[in-house]
């Protein structure tokens, strides 16, 4: 089976750019619009793997990864974000809520792929 | 289609969403309303449109957005105030980023001098250098793979192999992010050939053994034709999460890996399994839920508008026939069984709540139409050189998406005429007593099956006595023509009439009201004026909620069947002997409550007779029309009143004078709808003096 990606995104251009691009590489994808979506669909989706925004309303990306990994079977699951800054002081942030890596925007499909790899099977 | 064409309508779709979040944004900030959560989301508006602009690679959008963005972003951290020239220079920002949306979207020419002079003022702002020369698009730096893309890279005949050893050891922050060791060692070993052994000693007994503890390490010895670089960007998310030490050791021998040492790898990953057993959290326990249920991002869907209007056409033909198979079984008798007639109610309540369903999927709110007239009036403003408000309130009143179409343009056409000859320049406003910055009030209501959209100046209301001279340099009115107060604020939706004495480059363009009032009359609403002197004019649209649906009463006229739309209808009566007077040989009048009203033979005036009825014979509706004019049109009978669906009568024959488009009714017989407003012009040439005028 397909590994299951969760997107977390409240742009809709984004969320059909990475759909386009890991269903185009084979990847299941399920997706949710901000933060507390995204928890939602954490939990019902089981996704072995999460790609996140950090800019959303209602619970951004920091506070959406922060209760991921509350989640206890969602402690290891690895969880990008996606940034358009290569701002350090960000992706500091973001690690400490506990990201697994990120992905600057925009990205090519391969190296998203890329990415993907490295930090999941 | 192209599915990133898709993506790509999808992004411009959402940049006119973020615009409109935007603008709404920047006003309450203007306004002094705006909380944090304002200016994030104002933040995000920005945000989204580069993340998206950058993705299609639409350079000048994302330039100018960036440097928009780090603006916003100074205002949020709090270095930066968003004071009264802040905030010009931002919803002049505004609307050079919307300029540059519909560029990269429509293509055209575009001028950068005004994105340039933007770009340097909120840069002034910001008091940095200007950031637009930053590349913000390519962040050469941030991009951490840009080293493990697989471009070729210039080879030499012997490749130069440097040797790094290195030397990781995980803590256990790295495993609680979602790294894994045996995924880094992975990378490493694409960079070149690899050897690694693991570090057991210090791994304790299973009875002290801490779960979550990291007690492994690993050292490696990596061959690569990549630089120090590419070796460091494999560890680089677990920057801080590790004992990291790579050494490059000066260009080793061309030694192959030894064989023995890589079923080391096997080893370490086996140890590393085992902990990862051990701990409480693992991922196997995620398999519990199966997929299956709908995920939220799919609230919504997107559908070709084409669909949704063959579906409202099948509806129409729903609502048709069900109409039909109720008049069938009355006729037939059927109805006198209990269970038949409980079936057609049943239907017939259905069918409605599918029709209204139907309907509400068209209907849009007039947010986003409000959010642009934001735009137009800060630019007559800064044209005319008038402090001016926009209030805005009900957006979120939900009408069909044709008619918000359609309306943007009038809409467009007031608002500039409100800000261009409604309001006063400061200086006269504040000699008046009144407040030196004007406010233009656009609200949007619900009201009995209609959305009523007003716009309200607090300007100077209409100059009635220069409207009557004007009107009668004009040759519009008869010089001695007597009017009230209501009919000269009309005047100026009649032709050719236009106030300002020089016309403007904001409000002259050709169009005067009588295109706005035209437009909404083919929108099936009507326009009115009122106007105080001195403290304001407020025009009042009243429009229906969708354009394929009509409350109708259903009327005989000379053995046809007509519908007259209910919302012109005020009252209907019948005419007593000695209530209807001659004036003239060509027309009538009718006496109600001590007023005059002309009378209107249909029958007469649509050519279904070549005589005039009797009256008496009748019966009268009085309607009014969009200018207000009150007439009395006859008919021969009453049949029904009802809602009906509106079929084109120009898309499937042609233009008819006095008739506005036709529809099927329940016997299955084509019934014409009335142009009430048609009519009455037509046969009140022999009317009211400036109704003859109009229509000469």
């Amino acid at each position: 089976m397909s590994m299951k990606i969760l997107t977390v995104d409240d742009s809709r251009t984004m969320r059909d750019m990475l759909r386009l691009a890991l269903t185009g590489a084979g990847f299941e994808v399920v997706q949710a619009v901000d933060g507390k979506d995204g928890l939602d669909v954490l939990e019902r989706e089981d996704p072995q793997l999460v790609i996140t925004d950090i800019n959303m309303p209602k619970m951004d990306g920091f506070g959406f990864i922060e209760g991921a990994r509350r989640i206890d079977r969602f402690r290891v699951v690895p969880i990008l974000v996606l940034t358009t800054e290569s701002d350090p002081e960000k992706k500091q942030r973001a690690r400490s809520a506990g990201a697994t890596g990120w992905i600057v925007k925009p990205f090519d499909p391969v190296k998203l792929v890329d990415v993907i790899r490295r930090v999941a099977a | 289609m192209d599915p990133m064409q898709a993506i790509k309508d999808t992004f411009f779709q959402e940049c006119e969403e973020q615009l409109g979040e935007l603008e709404t944004g920047l006003q309450a900030m203007e306004d002094g309303t705006a909380d944090d959560e304002t200016v994030n989301a104002v933040f995000r508006a920005v945000h989204s449109i580069k993340g998206g602009a950058g993705a299609f690679k639409l350079d000048r959008l994302v330039k100018f957005a960036h440097v928009f963005e780090t603006t916003l972003d100074r205002i949020r951290n709090g270095q930066l105030q968003p004071a009264v020239p802040v905030m010009k220079s931002m919803l002049r920002a505004a609307d050079v980023l919307a300029d540059l949306v519909t560029f990269s979207r429509d293509g055209g020419a575009l001028d950068d001098s005004r994105s340039n002079e933007v770009i340097a003022e909120l840069s002034a702002h910001c008091e940095a250098k200007p950031a637009a020369q930053e590349e913000p698009a390519e962040e050469p730096d941030g991009n951490p793979f840009a080293a493990l893309g697989w471009e070729p890279v210039a080879v030499s005949l012997e490749p130069v192999l440097n040797q790094y050893e290195i030397v990781f050891k995980p803590k256990p922050e790295l495993y609680a992010k979602g790294n894994e060791t045996t995924r880094l060692m992975r990378e490493l070993a694409r960079l070149g050939s690899l050897t690694v052994h693991c570090e057991t000693a210090d791994v304790p007994l299973l009875a002290n053994l801490e779960p979550e503890q990291s007690y492994l390490s690993w050292r490696a010895t990596l061959l690569s034709e990549q630089d120090l670089a590419a070796v460091q960007a494999v560890f680089e998310f677990v920057d801080g999460d590790c004992h990291l030490d790579i050494e490059a050791v000066e260009s080793a021998a061309e030694t192959a890996p030894e064989p023995e040492t890589k079923a080391a790898i096997e080893e370490p990953k086996a140890v590393a399994e085992e902990l990862r057993a051990a701990a409480p959290a693992l991922r196997e326990a995620a398999k519990a839920e199966a997929a299956g249920t709908a995920n939220a991002a799919q609230n919504t869907i997107r559908v070709d508008l084409d669909r949704v209007d063959r579906l409202i056409n099948l509806v129409g033909e729903l609502v048709i026939n069900q109409a039909m198979l109720t008049q069938r079984v009355l006729e037939a008798g059927a109805v006198k069984n209990a269970s038949i007639a409980t079936g057609l109610d049943d239907l017939e309540h259905l069918t409605r709540e599918i029709q209204e369903s139907v309907m509400a999927i068209r209907a849009q709110p007039v947010r986003p139409l409000f959010q642009r007239m934001a735009r137009i009036v800060r630019e007559v403003a800064d044209a005319t050189g008038k402090n001016v408000r926009l209030k805005t309130e009900g957006e979120g009143a939900e009408v069909d998406r044709t008619v918000i179409e359609r309306l943007a343009d009038p809409l467009t056409h007031m608002i500039r005429n409100a800000v261009d000859h409604g309001l006063e320049r400061p200086e006269a406003r504040t000699a008046a007593g009144k407040p030196a910055q004007g406010e233009v009030r656009l609200s949007a209501a619900h009201k009995s099956g209609r959305v009523v959209i007003e716009i309200a100046d607090d300007g100077r209301g209409i100059d009635r006595p220069r409207v009557k001279s004007i009107a009668i340099k004009k040759g519009l009115i008869a010089p001695d023509a007597q009017l009230t107060d209501t009919e000269i604020d009309n005047l100026l939706f009649l032709p050719g009439f236009s106030t300002a004495e020089t016309v403007s480059a904001i409000s002259g363009r050709g169009v005067g009201m009588d295109v706005v009032k035209r437009s909404i009359q083919a929108l099936g609403g009507r326009i009115s004026i009122t106007s105080r002197p001195g403290l304001g004019s407020t025009f009042s649209m009243s429009l229906p909620l969708t354009l394929a649906v009509l409350d109708g009463m259903v009327v005989k006229v000379a053995d046809q069947t007509l519908v007259v739309p209910l919302n012109s209808i005020l009252e209907t009566m019948k005419p007593k002997g000695g209530e209807v007077y001659g004036l003239g040989p060509d027309s009538q009048v009718i006496g109600i409550r001590g007023g005059f009203t002309p009378l209107i033979d249909v029958g007469y005036e649509l050519g279904f007779r070549s005589h005039r009825s009797d009256p008496m014979t009748g019966v009268t509706l009085l309607i009014e029309t969009e200018g207000g004019v009150r007439s009395a049109l006859m008919v021969d009978a009453i049949q029904d009143q009802r809602q009906v669906v509106i079929k084109s009568l120009e898309a499937n024959y042609g233009h008819v004078e006095g008739i506005a488009a036709a529809t099927i009714l329940g016997d299955g017989r084509i019934a014409l709808i009335l142009d009430t407003d048609a009519i009455v012009n037509a046969s009140c040439g022999r009317g009211t003096p400036s109704e003859m005028l109009l229509a000469g």
